[in-house]
């Protein structure tokens, strides 16, 4: 990254100036340049546009209801009184049980695919765990909707009941009527939805580690999990973090999966069998209907908070995998 | 005492090692469920009718076409606005963006919109595009999808761009050809399958997004080509369909999810195919 690149060396004169003006066409020169130009700031303010955008359009609600906007849990339409509180909770937990699931999982499947695998095995496994990140939203949706659900309900929460309901502090967590749909549901499903996504980064990020420090340990004797634990992943740690907040992000945001197996109820409830709501899915579920003064502001308002801490989590995921790069870059 | 740490240690590595095998299946066995749910439920829904007729009120027989015919044509506006400029976009990163702030700022935020939620883009188009004309419209749904096929199609051409081996363009120099003659037929010629590539992901991604349609295309039970009025698409009535309570029209939402589900796999299947005969 740091390196000069060649250009600024060899070829610094062509793209600046045509050293023959008249044969050339240089007006084709700086017109391609500035079209390309325009076209990468038309990218760069994309973002800054959509902050603004949804500001000017969330602000009577951002005026009326100021911070309590994100300590209330009141959402009451008919009233016009709005608080985020229960979307934002739902948006954490359900993100929270995500990456729970999520990041050990895509860390074996990494693992399987740079260290275990045979080779003719690695392309096709890769792409079928890739392809899972292809399969459309709504179609984790409808499918948790029509099909986990109720096997859900009827197999799984069933015995969690029965067997941690009872149990103090987190009994609560597992309380409640087995519904199939719910916050857990909800953060399962994301779970899978962000697999393909962690593991595509950590695979990348392992197949960095120099060969030399592997073949260091496994002379010396360490296990392929020793090796996996103790010199890759303390090497590739920045990057691997880096993966998880890009799945973070991914299931911060995630719209149609969520809206269809939450429930959509505006109600904090400690069980994770509740139904609950995500910021996304309230939007799904209520802005087109969204009728008043107040009311699509709020609804908007709830979009420039996600939009914000996304944006944030995807900030710091990029920084630490160019971090990552430039370290690299430095060694190699 | 030093075997019995030994005998620990591969025990250890042996049990780990199971896992991470059990975390692969435990990936693939949720792809295998899904799309063999989606063969067994959509399999029933597929026939004729599904393409020759439009949705139809809850009750009575139809079909997908006005559904179908909306998706492509947003889809295919989508990406013909979103492209040029992610393809230009992509080319002042890799060509001309070695010096300056505005190509490091421009690829950070690339890959933050890149990730970004699409409800959210919905929700822009909503307040940018479909509050000032005043109606919901296939316009405002595809000028949504275009908002997702950018960065996609930005920073594929951009990586593109940059395994293009500088000897090439030094050649193109040397022979007297201006930059831009340089990158138009010499870069993006050696650049061309993995442009591609990145669009045909592009395609694949928007084809199945249902967020920024909701607040901007909306839906329309008819048959509409026009792009000025509120516009069906598959999405979306797939999301309606399925959340009735009615049993045919789920049949029908599992016929329009395999018709999603099958061309978005083809389409990446078809991207990856290409990228690796080429590179």
């Amino acid at each position: 990254m740091v390196i000069a690149h060649p250009f600024e060396v060899g070829l610094a004169t062509i793209y600046n100036e045509s050293p023959n003006p008249g044969e050339r066409m240089p007006w084709m020169d700086i017109f391609f340049k500035n079209l390309t130009r325009c076209a990468a700031f038309l990218v760069f303010s994309i973002l800054i546009t959509i902050l603004i955008s949804l500001f000017i359009h969330g602000e009577p609600a951002i005026r009326q209801f100021g911070f309590d906007f994100l300590v209330s849990t009141e959402w009451d339409p008919v009233k016009e009184k709005f608080g985020a509180l229960v979307p934002i909770y739902g948006t954490l937990v359900t993100s929270l049980i995500a990456m729970l699931i999520g990041i050990p999982v895509s860390f074996g499947i990494a693992l399987f695919l740079t260290e275990l695998s045979p080779n003719w095995l690695k392309r096709p496994l890769g792409t079928a765990i890739e392809l899972l990140a292809a399969i459309p939203s709504i179609i984790y949706g409808m499918w948790g909707l029509f099909v986990f659900a109720p096997l859900f309900s009827e197999y799984v929460q069933p015995p969690l009941i029965k067997l941690l309901g009872p149990l103090p502090i987190i009994g609560a967590l597992f309380k409640g009527p087995p519904l199939g749909i719910g916050i857990l549901t909800a953060g399962i499903i994301l779970a899978v939805m962000v697999i393909p996504f962690i593991t595509a980064v950590m695979r990348d990020v392992f197949e960095l580690v120099p060969p030399l420090l592997k073949e260091s340990a496994y002379g010396l004797g360490a296990t392929t999990w020793e090796v996996a634990w103790k010199v890759v992943l303390p090497y590739t740690k920045i990057g691997v973090v880096g993966g998880i907040m890009l799945g973070l992000g991914r299931a911060l945001g995630e719209t149609m999966a969520v809206t269809f197996v939450i429930g959509n109820t505006q109600r904090v409830s400690a069980s994770l069998f509740a139904p609950g709501n995500t910021i996304a899915s309230s939007l799904a579920n209520e802005f087109t209907e969204a009728v008043g003064d107040l009311y699509a502001p709020a609804l908007i308002e709830l979009g420039l908070i996600l939009f914000m801490i996304t944006a944030i989590v995807l900030a710091i995921a990029k920084v630490l995998l160019l971090q990552l790069a430039k370290r690299e870059g430095r060694e190699s | 005492m030093e075997n019995q740490i030994y005998i620990r240690r591969r025990r250890v590595n042996a049990v780990m090692l199971f896992i991470s095998g059990l975390t692969l299946l435990f990936g693939l066995f949720w792809l295998a469920w899904i799309l063999i749910t989606l063969l067994r439920e959509g399999f029933n829904a597929l026939g004729p009718t599904l393409f020759t007729q439009n949705t139809p009120p809850p009750g009575s027989n139809g079909g997908l076409l006005n559904a179908i015919a909306g998706s492509l044509m947003m889809a295919v506006v989508g990406t013909l606005i979103g492209t040029p400029v992610g393809i230009l976009a992509g080319t002042y990163l890799a060509e001309y963006g070695h010096r300056g702030w505005l190509a490091p700022a421009t690829r950070f935020i690339n890959d933050i919109l890149l990730s970004a939620p699409s409800i959210v883009i919905g929700l822009f188009v909503y307040s940018i595009y479909v509050l000032q004309v005043g109606h919901f419209s296939g316009w405002g749904g595809a000028l949504a999808l275009a908002l997702i096929v950018i960065p996609v199609v930005v920073r594929t051409t951009d990586d593109m761009l940059k395994l293009v081996p500088d000897s090439l363009r030094e050649a193109a120099a040397a022979l007297g050809a201006p930059a831009w003659k340089m990158i138009v037929f010499v870069s993006y010629r050696a650049a061309r399958a993995g442009i591609v590539t990145g669009i045909l992901l592009a395609v694949a991604r928007i084809s199945g997004e249902t967020a920024p349609l909701l607040f901007t295309a909306l839906n329309n039970q008819f048959w509409s080509l026009n792009m000025d009025q509120p516009m069906a698409n598959l999405p979306v009535v797939i999301f309606q369909f399925a959340m009735s309570p009615y049993p045919d029209w789920h049949r029908l939402a599992w016929g329009g999810a395999i018709l999603i589900t099958f061309g978005v796999l083809a389409l990446n299947i078809l991207a990856r195919a290409l990228f690796r005969r080429k590179i």
